[in-house]
């Protein structure tokens, strides 16, 4: 009953008229960003970074912002998923297959209608179950010492490759640089100074915000600049009336209830992620329905089963995040980059000390997706035309917002010239394929991970063994092991059956 | 009619009774009007940002709208990079202060901004103090500084210690000033763990991975309540305000140790002697208000207030003693 008190205090926080009106843009915001094709949700959260220091939000409010835009940028996947043909990001891959098709028949209305309300379901199960688990699992968190936390680091790095996929070794590459960046400054530990050449902006490190834009917005930036097409695809599908059954709503509420429940499971398992979620949805829900539906050729749970899936790991990705500081996801990893920053250490104390912005966020999410739901019935058509905007006109908003927003943060010119220096190296990594996202892990992470292995040293006078003394860091390790091998072994034959499909 | 007319008198006769008493102090010498800048080293959230926003507030609403107070985050080195920019690009600046604390006269001590000294600025004054604690989980053997000072003395490696500042730092300094003064002189065989914020220390504590915490009365404040901690001295003259004023001091346990943190203001080394005199009294003025007594219990911040050239010499000795405690515990050369 303490959490449903606790919940009500965090609805007053998001219900406030500035915190409300923040909401309300960071979903219209978001949904726009996840449908525009190739800017995922990480990427939105990130290129969002800078207005809330433009603006000079609060942290609650930035906060608020950024998980509505997080939010709507996992509806707004959906999107150019069913009106192109092309997913607006990952996870919306498997709203292709069916949502195409139903595009084709003239009930892209009806689509889109369907998948919003799937994806809100799929969130509000995902969303109460957040409520239920993370302050259980933060109260777990009490029993994490310097050798379990030092597990949990390695596990979240074994399990990158659930994460970003593809190529094993580009991913590790890209951790070990983040890994070397996170080096830079003064080491706690012992008061050295570590690669600072005496340049007192490098005492206290490289920012990780400044790295988040640079990586992220402003790579996007020279992308575009390089491709030099202002044209986005247009859709050839027309919007029809919307004629919405009660029947067909019948039909996919199992699907997105059954889609939510595995998407949190599928979010709240490290390195798991969203793309999974929707993935096993839809294959389990294809399975049920077996040859009666009509998979692959427009069938309404077959957009049902993945949004509810891709939206509900969205809200189980932040119990990791929120009670362990590990991030479960790329956009999570970059929501955990703002609660740092803010001098907010995610773990068992901040539903203790930071409670108002803890249940002011999740609160968020909840009216976020109410809002959602609300925007994306009768106001779609106007995101289908925002769709038809050319980026040359939407880009160079994101540049100056960016350059704004991280002379805000520290007001640094310096700053400034490492942002636009990662976003050259983001350019180039880009084109050599070599996931980002990793590195903004080994960045936020390698601090911690050096601290508390330093610490188990420091306590223990140097003997290793102790790395594996307690159940608990001997299951972490296992776990990490399995996280390894499993997708090396699974992850080609899983990748095969998705682009069979 | 008559009772709108009522009213409005009495709004008027009001508001200049407002007017008078809050004009007062400043009404005299308007020397510094508009927009003003206070520099908090260190990002938003800490303990320089919240010094520098309170402060903000209190003035604004203080100087009767003719100061507007912005605090600007500046974070890097520790405070360095705003040290350097009040010296650098500020120096003449009138309308422009910096927050500090002893984390700032610790590392001033320490020679960490590298070419820069405490008296390149000008101290203006401190509002309020965060006292030193040392505490213990619930479940802990320690009941009292003697039994832990006694451990220390049979085996100085046999308890950790976790506090929120990087080795040689102020939390660090704290147990190791401690422990001087009780005589121990194997001093870098204490295991000091240094978390990024007291917050986690504190959990690491309350989760018993960890002995002892070294921290501050304001972020333990609430764990000591709901017995999670329990605390064993307060490092300095005075107790602690109720409830929690059954702590006793280091001084009463026969340990000659000051250990708080106060909070307060520098400010450009070649402004006009009138408006560093202009600060001195309105920051003195803005203290003693009631608004910012409220502020001290809300946070957990204990009275301490010291101004002008007084403050600038506080300031200066407790940079040299702590020079003197450095090298003598081996952290500086």
């Amino acid at each position: 009953m303490e959490t449903l008190s606790l919940l009500m205090d965090g609805f007053s926080t998001a219900l406030s008229l500035n915190n409300f009106l923040y909401a309300l843009m960071g979903c219209f915001i978001g949904t726009l960003i996840g449908a525009l094709p190739g800017l995922g949700p990480a990427n939105g959260v990130a290129i969002m970074i800078p207005l809330t220091f433009t603006l000079g939000l609060s942290p609650e409010t930035a906060l608020i912002m950024l998980t509505s835009v997080y939010a709507g940028a996992m509806y707004g996947g959906r999107i150019s998923s069913i009106l192109l043909n092309i997913p607006g990001d990952e996870p919306a891959m498997m709203t292709c297959l069916d949502g195409y098709p139903m595009a084709q028949q003239g009930k892209a209305a009806e689509a889109l209608a369907l998948s919003a309300l799937a994806s809100f379901i799929g969130s509000l199960v995902a969303t109460i179950g957040l409520i239920f688990l993370a302050p259980i699992l933060a109260k777990f968190a009490l029993s994490f010492g310097a050798a379990e936390y030092f597990a949990l680091f390695v596990l979240a790095f074994a399990t990158l490759g659930g994460v970003t996929g593809k190529n094993p070794a580009k991913a590790a590459l890209a951790a070990g640089l983040g890994l070397a960046i996170a080096t830079v400054g003064i080491d706690l530990s012992t008061g050295t100074q570590r690669y600072t050449f005496n340049i007192l902006e490098l005492f206290e490190g490289i920012d990780f915000i400044v790295a988040i834009v640079g990586l992220f917005a402003i790579s996007e930036l020279l992308l575009f600049i390089e491709a030099h097409r202002g044209s986005t695809p247009r859709s050839e599908i027309k919007m029809n009336p919307l004629h919405l059954s009660f029947a067909s709503v019948l039909q996919i509420l199992p699907t997105s209830l059954r889609g939510g429940v595995i998407g949190f499971i599928a979010g709240v398992l490290p390195g798991a992620g969203a793309s999974l979620g929707s993935f096993v949805s839809y294959t389990l829900e294809k399975r049920l329905v077996g040859a009666k539906g009509c998979f692959g050729k427009g069938d309404p749970r077959g957009i049902a089963a993945p949004e509810a899936g891709n939206n509900g790991a969205a809200s189980g990705a932040l119990v990791p995040m929120l009670t362990l500081g590990i991030p479960g996801s790329a956009t999570t990893a970059v929501l955990l980059a703002m609660l740092v920053s803010f001098n907010i250490t995610p773990g068992p104390l901040m539903f203790t000390q930071n409670a108002d912005i803890v249940w002011g966020v999740i609160a968020a999410l909840l009216l976020g997706n109410i809002l959602l739901l609300l925007l994306n019935l009768p106001l779609v058509g106007i995101f289908v035309r925002l769709l038809s905007i050319p980026p040359r006109y939407l880009l160079p908003i994101v540049t100056m917002v960016a350059f704004v927003g991280i002379y805000a943060i520290s007001r640094s010119a310096f700053d400034l010239c490492f942002m636009i220096g990662f976003g050259v190296m983001g350019y180039i990594f880009r084109k050599a394929d070599i996931p980002l996202v990793p590195i903004i892990l080994g960045m936020l992470l390698g601090p911690e991970m050096e601290k508390n292995l330093r610490h188990v040293m420091q306590i223990h006078d140097g003997n290793w063994l102790m790395l594996w003394d307690s159940g608990l860091s001997i299951g972490l390790w296992s776990i990490a092991i399995a996280g390894l091998v499993i997708p090396v072994i699974v992850g080609p034959i899983l990748r095969a059956r998705i682009n069979k499909h | 009619m008559k009772t709108r007319t009522k009213t409005k008198l009495a709004l008027a006769t009001a508001s200049l009774i407002i007017g008078m008493t809050s004009g007062l102090s400043n009404a005299a010498e308007p020397l510094i009007t508009g927009k003003v800048d206070c520099i908090a080293p260190a990002g938003p959230g800490g303990g320089w940002d919240f010094t520098c926003r309170s402060i903000g507030r209190l003035l604004n609403n203080f100087s009767h709208g003719d100061l507007t107070v912005q605090t600007l985050n500046m974070p890097g080195a520790g405070g360095g990079v705003g040290f350097a920019h009040m010296i650098t690009k500020r120096s003449h600046d009138p309308k422009v202060l910096a927050a500090a604390s002893t984390a700032t006269t610790a590392r001033l001590a320490q020679n960490q901004f590298p070419g820069m000294s405490s008296d390149m600025v000008r101290w203006v004054g401190a509002i309020g103090t965060d006292p030193g604690i040392i505490a213990v989980s619930k479940d802990s053997d320690i009941d009292s500084l003697a039994t832990l000072i006694t451990r220390l003395k049979n085996d100085p490696s046999s308890l950790t210690f976790a506090g929120a500042s990087a080795i040689g730092g102020w939390d660090h300094l704290k147990i190791l000033m401690t422990a001087h003064s009780a005589g121990l002189s194997d001093l870098k065989q204490i295991k000091y763990l240094s978390y990024n914020n007291g917050g986690s220390a504190v959990t690491q504590v309350v989760g018993g991975h960890i002995d002892v915490l070294v921290g501050v009365a304001s972020s333990t404040k609430g764990f000591i309540e709901s017995g999670d901690l329990k605390p064993l001295a307060v490092l300095g003259h005075d107790r602690l305000s109720p409830p929690l004023d059954s702590i006793p001091t280091s001084f009463e346990l026969g340990l000659d140790v000051e250990a708080s943190n106060w909070r307060g203001f520098y400010m450009p080394k070649e402004v006009p002697e009138e408006a560093y005199q202009w600060w001195v009294n309105n920051l003195k003025a803005a203290s003693q208000t009631d608004e910012w007594k409220q502020t001290m219990v809300q946070n957990g911040l204990e009275p301490f207030s010291l101004f002008g050239e007084d403050f600038d010499q506080f300031v200066n000795k407790q940079v040299g003693s702590l020079a003197t405690i450095s090298k003598e515990i081996g952290i500086i050369k």
